[in-house]
């Protein structure tokens, strides 16, 4: 190897060192760090007495939505709100009984299976326990 | 390869300019060569600013109430975000440090001379662009010290003949530093600034290229120094140099966040604005309270602006180094004026 080509790699694998040694910091950089906040495990739903009987609502569970319905026959059932199909935001619909998004009008059952329409898995289930006045929530023990 | 795709772009639009500048461009070489670097290190650092802003942008919240507990997120949480944070800051300050040197480097080798009076000028309005960064940049981690120092600084545009008390309002957003302040800084500081900036910076240099580099009055040409590659090289080393030192600085002293602000707290004792105004800073405050039944600070004030127009026109009023004469007192006056900052700033950070 002569000086030149030598000089050469040694100006190739510092120039390479020194771009990573920048890249590297700003690569990790823009993957944001988790949230404490992303993963609860449990939280108030509602209050006793918001909801009658073939009715849902909406809830903050952790930074998702969760959905929290009381059944005709007047139990609590609680799943993620989030579609399984493209992430929407799904309701409960009283006139059929079933969980329903109206993205693409996809259709859950009052267990959160998948019935029709494009969503490809069931909805995650939550525990529900009521505990004086409050109805709390919590991700089941897989 | 390349050469084909210069083919394909040279049978759309002519590429005699940048073929110009490879080519047949040349940089003179005297005992003041080195001065032509200060311009492309500033330049330098004004890229690592836009990196480092654009992904401090990523995670900063400008509201009073997430300001802060954003920017110590970005510094405790996020990988790196420290390094980022402080990269940004200690480039900030080394930008404005190498456009100070330009800036007295061409005063003083009279570089503002016929035909460069627009680069001179163009190039102050970049320095005074830069000072807004500064100052609007200061007040985003929405800190004790940026938030007093803010409500001091902008004070001081009350102090503005006529209009003072208008300009107060208008760069407040009312008639207190609060949310409206933070707003209007950070659009200033992320928007309106870098596209000044970079619309008069493109000018800037576009004059540099076009006209070549100025050699001093009198100045003793030892040869020229091809651009590409000899200059750019060496251009390329000087940036090489600046990124080191910015890489230590940002490493081994990280810049500090301070505490949260409080509006309705007292202000910290010794309340001082950055390095680079602290010459004003502390030159106003020798001034005694009334001048002539006019307040001190307006007549300090007043004083500081004419300066500033004085430099700014320097082209149009120093007439002897347009005829290649040299102009004795542009050059005591520069090196007063460069003396009386480096003092003031000295006593003002000791004081």
């Amino acid at each position: 190897m002569d000086r030149r080509s030598f000089l050469n790699g040694l100006l190739s694998v510092s120039g390479l060192a020194l771009l990573g040694s920048m890249v590297y910091p700003v690569v990790h950089y823009l993957i944001p760090p988790e949230k404490s906040g992303n993963s609860v495990d449990s939280g108030t739903a509602a209050k006793v007495g918001d909801l009658k009987p073939n009715e849902g609502k909406i809830f903050k569970f952790g930074e998702k939505p969760g959905i929290l319905i009381m059944t005709p026959q007047g139990e609590y059932r609680a799943f993620t709100a989030v579609c399984t199909h493209l992430g929407c935001t799904v309701r409960y619909r009283a006139d059929v009984k079933e969980i329903w998004c109206p993205c693409h009008n996809g259709f859950y059952n009052l267990h959160g299976k998948n019935i029709a329409g494009p969503p490809p898995k069931p909805l995650t289930a939550y525990a529900v326990h009521v505990e004086g006045k409050d109805i709390l929530v919590s991700r089941r023990l897989s | 390869m390349i050469r084909k795709i210069l083919d394909w772009i040279e049978a759309r639009i002519s590429l005699e300019g940048p073929r110009h500048l490879l080519e047949e461009k040349t940089v003179p070489r005297h005992r003041f060569t080195f001065f032509y670097f200060f311009g492309g290190m500033a330049l330098f650092f004004f890229i690592v600013q836009v990196c480092s802003g654009v992904l401090l942008l990523l995670y900063y919240q400008p509201t009073p109430a997430n300001a802060y507990s954003s920017v110590k997120y970005i510094m405790t949480q996020v990988p790196f975000g420290w390094l980022i944070r402080s990269v940004h800051v200690w480039s900030a300050n080394l930008m404005i440090l190498c456009i100070f040197l330009h800036f007295f480097t061409a005063l003083l080798t009279k570089a503002y001379r016929k035909p460069r009076e627009m680069t001179w000028m163009s190039g102050f309005i970049l320095m005074l662009l830069c000072l807004g960064f500064g100052f609007t940049g200061y007040l985003l981690p929405w800190n004790k010290l940026s938030y007093f120092a803010t409500k001091v600084g902008t004070t001081m545009v009350d102090r503005f003949p006529f209009a003072g008390h208008w300009l107060l309002e208008l760069t407040r957003g009312g008639t207190e530093v609060g949310s409206a302040t933070l707003s209007r800084f950070f659009a200033l500081h992320v928007f309106v600034l870098p596209f000044l900036v970079i619309l008069i910076l493109a000018f800037h240099l576009y004059l540099v290229q076009a006209q070549g580099m100025s050699v001093p009055i009198n100045a003793r040409i030892k040869g020229e120094i091809k651009f590409f590659p000899n200059f750019l090289l060496r251009d390329l080393f000087a940036w090489l140099v600046a990124l080191c030192v910015l890489a230590l600085a940002a490493s081994l002293f990280p810049w500090d966040l301070g505490v949260k602000a409080n509006p309705f707290g007292s202000a910290p004792p010794g309340i001082k604005p950055e390095w680079y105004f602290l010459a004003v800073f502390q030159a106003l405050k020798f001034l005694p309270a009334h001048i002539v039944r006019i307040e001190g600070e307006v007549v300090g004030m007043g004083l500081f602006s004419l300066a500033g127009a004085a430099a700014f026109l320097l082209p149009f009023i120093d007439r002897k180094a347009s005829r290649e004469q040299p102009s004795l007192w542009v050059t005591v006056g520069g090196t007063a004026a460069l003396v009386f900052m480096i003092a003031m700033t000295i006593y003002g950070y000791f004081a």
